[in-house]
């Protein structure tokens, strides 16, 4: 009798869950359907669903235009460098932070989240400025650098929390038994922080393979990611809401996929020190 | 011995590709239908020269924003930059720009159309070559007109579009009379508002740079176009673009629309358009004060003066913009989807003269005059612009008050009341008053 | 004397990351402070001197500014509130047993993975057009008027793209916070009888006060500096301009470097009101 209230309250559940999932995820889906229409089928109307004919011309457009992969490359390399110099110059100071706290600790990692408030285009220019004199324009370089900087807050921030859930005893102990600092941070800390590294590593690289002010402003030729090849089928003269939905696609595929798999990942280390 | 040939084979390879290095042109330009194309040639471009090109492609406002901090900061990032009419006298003015004076015999600079080589020079030099060139027209339904018992002159007024839109509005059947840019943008509606005013004798500032959205020829320009876009308007229309309007147009839900030139070859290409073959086309319309509500825009092609490969960037330019150029497009892809507006000798080639088209789209062009725009005189070059560093800051925000005139949000006195007020502030900024 | 040398050590191994973003933080807080006071017009040659507070001046008593504020300020207060609202509703359910939990949870955080320019330009195209977008033909389907959303009702439409993208994350967050709730406390409140209402009231509510402060610090500081979704969708046109947009107008549309400067400075003001306020409550649930 319980077991059947149960299942029945474990269907409503599923139903409404599902439905509430599938319209938020609607908007990713449509998008995904439109890039194999047509350009007539994509604003047809009324507009149809799943029977058409499916077609990859968008595709191949997109890719014949521009060369898919130079752009898939310098965002992993931009995304992925940026989090992990981020990373390893985060691990210590987050470390300090959470161990040997002083009264200034909280104060400075509140002035390191407060950096990322100066509004990006008000500094454009004297960015660009100082770009052009040491030469980092248009470089993977100067991209990785810019993006870990505007990521570093919310990674030392991150690592920060959840370093301080790590109970200090097993430091003790591990002191005790004559670690020093660097064994310390290397094999007794780190171990224990993985999941939290993990998923910081993860958010990270979301929101630096998703940044579209610097690195759009910031690069030409060489050095251009994914956000660029967007910039280059957003309203262009024509019909475009098929290529633009094939861009789109493409452009987010990666990071879906990557995120997909790594779900569990994110989500158990996606707390901030939220969870006591 | 057998280290030698290595060696030299190394050296020469390192020498090759040292040279490929120094020749390669990074191009930056807009995303629209016929730089795509002549992307697709640059195989060509580089097979001919030995001259590697990469492409920079961006939407029209980013590319923009990407170009101007480029070139007044001396990025040095670009080699070639495709800007247009607004931008190229004021650069030049500025001596950002390489004068292109001396390109070669054969390039025949004197076939440039004059109204696109005296909007992209300073002081009567040439600093950029234009790709293509348009002004606006009316692209109409032979159909719908007719069955609205109407026949549309080559040269009509304002008043018999209002009254034709007004016909042809069927708004059961998804029938709009007529459709126009409202998007807010200097670009965009802001444009097309500036080109109609002319029509209506306004103009942006007169003789001693004051600005003049407080006389009476801005309020009936404005005036008109909202109490006809309510008529027969779709619906939104405030934020209608050019893309907008095309798929409007395409899918057959307008009756007329007045934009580019370069939309005619959309609207009748049957691959897209609906009604591909009922598209008849005349000049913009006018208000019997000599001037029509035209404008005039080239896609222009030109050299940051601080490029290392000056002679490089000139031989892509005269690739690009050539006579030969057009030829070859013609020739792979058909007379109607060459390049246009450009060059004078396109348009007395019978093969060209064939396509629906092209006249109507030269005497466009030839109708507009960026050196003497309106009615009254003004102190400014441009048509549907002022060429003045100022302007596309002042226009682009006195367009979103029109657009919210268009939304319904505030009246025809509230918006020109602060756009006068906008553009007063600026140009006491800028020092011009 | 241990910790006198762990001290040190700490100080040592923080100044990599407190060096390099005084550096991110001073050198272009620099260079717009100096940039403020000069007037800086790139297409009229550059920098034409000193001239004073005239660029702070202007910027304020430009007739776009205040709505700009209230525009920023309803934008991060509207967009927070669907956040948590949702999100404390999504983390629930979330939390239910059911079946295919994980795929569901997979569908709900993948807006988070969209790229802010490529969610703006769905939405604006596909989805809000009067004409041809989705919600008009549903719209139609009912009979209705088509709602033209990005002239209509502007700053919503924006709320919404915003909210959509940033909905994931504070439901994970506040779905990890959730999972880490005392069963047994609630089943006991249960047993003795206390409705579903008063029992997330009393119990599941207070529980999370903690995840949501994190969730409104965090999307503050990105809702603060959004531009993408603006840039796409309205241009900045009926009300939607922000103060960061208004700073990009100044200084891209405008190139009046230096009055944008001022306007950089402003925001940076604003930000840091705001994040004193924010701190005040953050740092009160951090020590706790």
């Amino acid at each position: 009798m319980a077991c059947a209230v149960t299942n029945q309250r474990k269907a409503v559940n599923t139903l409404i869950a599902w439905a509430v999932g599938l319209l938020i995820f609607f908007p990713i889906l449509w998008t995904i359907l439109t890039s194999f229409k047509t350009e007539a089928q994509a604003i047809s109307d009324p507009p149809v669903f799943l029977f058409f004919d499916w077609t990859l011309e968008n595709y191949a457009v997109v890719q014949e235009r521009s060369d898919y992969l130079r752009y898939l490359i310098n965002s992993v390399i931009i995304a992925g460098g940026s989090t992990i110099l981020g990373t390893l110059i985060a691990i210590p100071a987050a470390w300090s932070m959470a161990f040997v706290p002083s009264k200034r600790t909280k104060d400075i990692l509140l002035w390191m989240l407060s950096t990322k408030m100066l509004p990006a285009v008000g500094v454009l220019y004297p960015i660009y400025l100082l770009f052009i004199q040491l030469g980092l324009l248009d470089s993977r370089f100067g991209m990785v650098i810019v993006l870990m900087l505007i990521n570093l807050p919310i990674i030392v921030w991150m690592l920060y929390t959840y370093f301080r859930e790590i109970p200090g005893e097993i430091l003790e102990a591990a002191r005790m038994d004559g670690a020093n600092l660097r064994n310390e941070i290397l094999y007794v800390l780190t171990p224990m922080a993985v999941p939290g590294i993990a998923s910081t590593i993860l958010l990270n690289f979301i929101l630096a393979w998703n940044e579209a002010f610097w690195t759009l402003n910031l690069t030409a030729a060489q050095a251009a990611p994914l956000t660029a090849f967007i910039a280059s089928y957003s309203s262009p003269e024509g019909l475009f809401y098929a290529k633009l939905s094939a861009a789109s696609t493409m452009a987010i595929a990666p990071i879906l996929i990557l995120g997909w798999f790594s779900q569990k990942q994110l989500v158990r280390g996606l707390t901030f020190g939220a969870v006591k | 011995m057998k280290l030698t040939p290595i060696l030299i084979g190394a050296c020469s390879a390192m020498a090759i590709s040292f040279a490929a290095q120094a020749q390669t042109l990074t191009i930056a330009t807009v995303n629209n239908g016929d730089m795509i194309r002549m992307q697709g040639y640059t195989d060509q471009f580089t097979a001919e020269t030995g001259i590697a090109v990469e492409w920079v492609t961006l939407e029209e406002n980013v590319l923009r924003q990407r170009v101007t901090t480029d070139i007044s900061t001396n990025g040095g990032q670009f080699d070639i930059m495709t800007i247009g009419m607004y931008e190229t006298p004021i650069w030049g003015a500025n001596g950002w720009l390489v004068p292109l004076d001396d390109l070669s015999e054969e390039y025949d600079a004197a076939d440039i159309l004059p109204a696109m080589a005296g909007g992209l020079s300073h002081d009567g030099t040439l600093y950029a070559a234009p790709f293509y060139g348009e002004s606006s027209m009316i692209m109409y339904r032979t159909d719908l007109m007719e069955q609205a018992g109407l026949e549309m002159p080559d040269a009509p007024t304002w008043d018999f579009i209002k009254q034709a839109a007004a016909a042809m509005t069927d708004r059961d059947a998804d029938i709009n009379g007529i459709c126009l840019r409202g998007k807010a943008g200097w670009g965009e509606g802001g444009a097309f508002i500036t080109a109609m005013s002319n029509s209506f004798g306004a103009r942006w500032f007169d003789e001693n740079w004051r600005p003049q959205f407080d006389t009476e020829e801005w309020a009936n320009t404005l005036n008109f176009f909202v109490e006809m876009m309510t008529e027969s308007g779709p619906p939104g229309y405030a934020t209608n673009g050019f893309n907008e309007n095309l798929s409007l147009f395409q899918q057959g839900k307008c009756g007329m629309w007045i934009d580019a030139t370069v939309a005619a070859s959309f609207v009748t290409n049957p691959a897209d358009s609906t009604v591909a073959d009922s598209v008849g086309f005349a000049l913009a319309p006018d208000n019997g004060l000599g001037k029509r509500a035209n404008w005039l825009w080239a896609w222009a092609l030109a050299i940051p003066a601080g490029t290392d490969d000056v002679d490089g960037a000139k031989q892509f330019i005269e690739w690009a913009t050539s006579k030969d150029y057009i030829e070859m497009v013609a020739e792979n892809e058909g007379w109607a989807n060459v390049p246009p507006g450009a060059r004078i000798s396109l348009y007395e080639n019978p093969d060209y003269q064939a396509v629906p088209f092209a006249e109507m789209t030269l005497e466009s062009i030839l109708t507009a005059d960026p050196n003497n725009p309106t009615v009254d005189p003004v102190p400014y070059v441009g048509v549907q612009f002022a060429a003045i560093p100022e302007f596309a800051g002042i226009a682009t925000q006195v367009s979103q008050e029109f657009s919210a005139v268009y939304a319904g949000q505030q009246s025809v006195e509230e918006a020109l009341a602060k756009a006068q007020a906008i553009a007063t502030e600026e140009m006491e900024a800028a020092g011009y008053m | 004397m241990a910790t006198q040398s762990s001290r040190s050590a700490a100080r040592l191994m923080m100044a990599p990351a407190v060096i390099l973003l005084l550096g991110w933080m001073l050198v272009p807080l620099l260079m717009t402070l100096w940039f403020s006071f000069r007037a800086y017009l790139p297409l009229r040659g550059g920098d034409q001197g000193f001239v004073g507070f005239d660029n702070y001046v202007r910027f304020v008593t430009s007739s776009a500014f205040w709505p700009s504020i209230v525009t920023t300020l309803a934008i991060v207060v509207g967009a927070l509130a669907i956040c948590i609202i949702f999100g404390v509703l999504l983390a629930i359910l979330l939390d239910q047993q059911m079946w295919g939990q994980g795929v569901v949870r997979i569908l709900i955080i993948a807006p988070f993975f969209v790229m802010p320019t490529v969610s703006a330009l769905v939405w604006k195209n596909i989805f809000m057009d009067p004409v041809n977008g989705l919600f008009a033909h549903l719209w139609r389907f009912f009979g209705a008027d088509p709602i033209i959303w990005l002239s209509d009702i502007p700053v919503a439409s924006i709320i919404l793209i915003v909210s959509w993208q940033w909905l994931p994350f504070a439901t994970l967050i506040l779905l990890t916070a959730i999972q880490s709730l005392d069963t047994e406390q609630l089943e006991a409140a249960e047993m003795d009888g206390a409705p579903v209402l008063k029992r997330f009231w009393f119990i599941v509510l207070p529980h999370l006060g903690r995840a949501i402060t994190i969730v409104i610090l965090i999307q503050t500081i990105f809702l603060l500096s959004i531009f993408a979704e603006i840039f796409v969708t309205t241009g900045g046109a009926f009300g939607t301009r922000t103060l960061t947009y208004l700073i990009f107008q100044r200084v891209l549309e405008s190139q009046n470097v230096g009055l944008g400067s001022a306007g950089g400075v402003y925001a940076i003001i604003l930000a840091n009101i705001v994040a004193i306020f924010l701190m005040r409550i953050v740092g009160k649930n951090l020590d706790a």
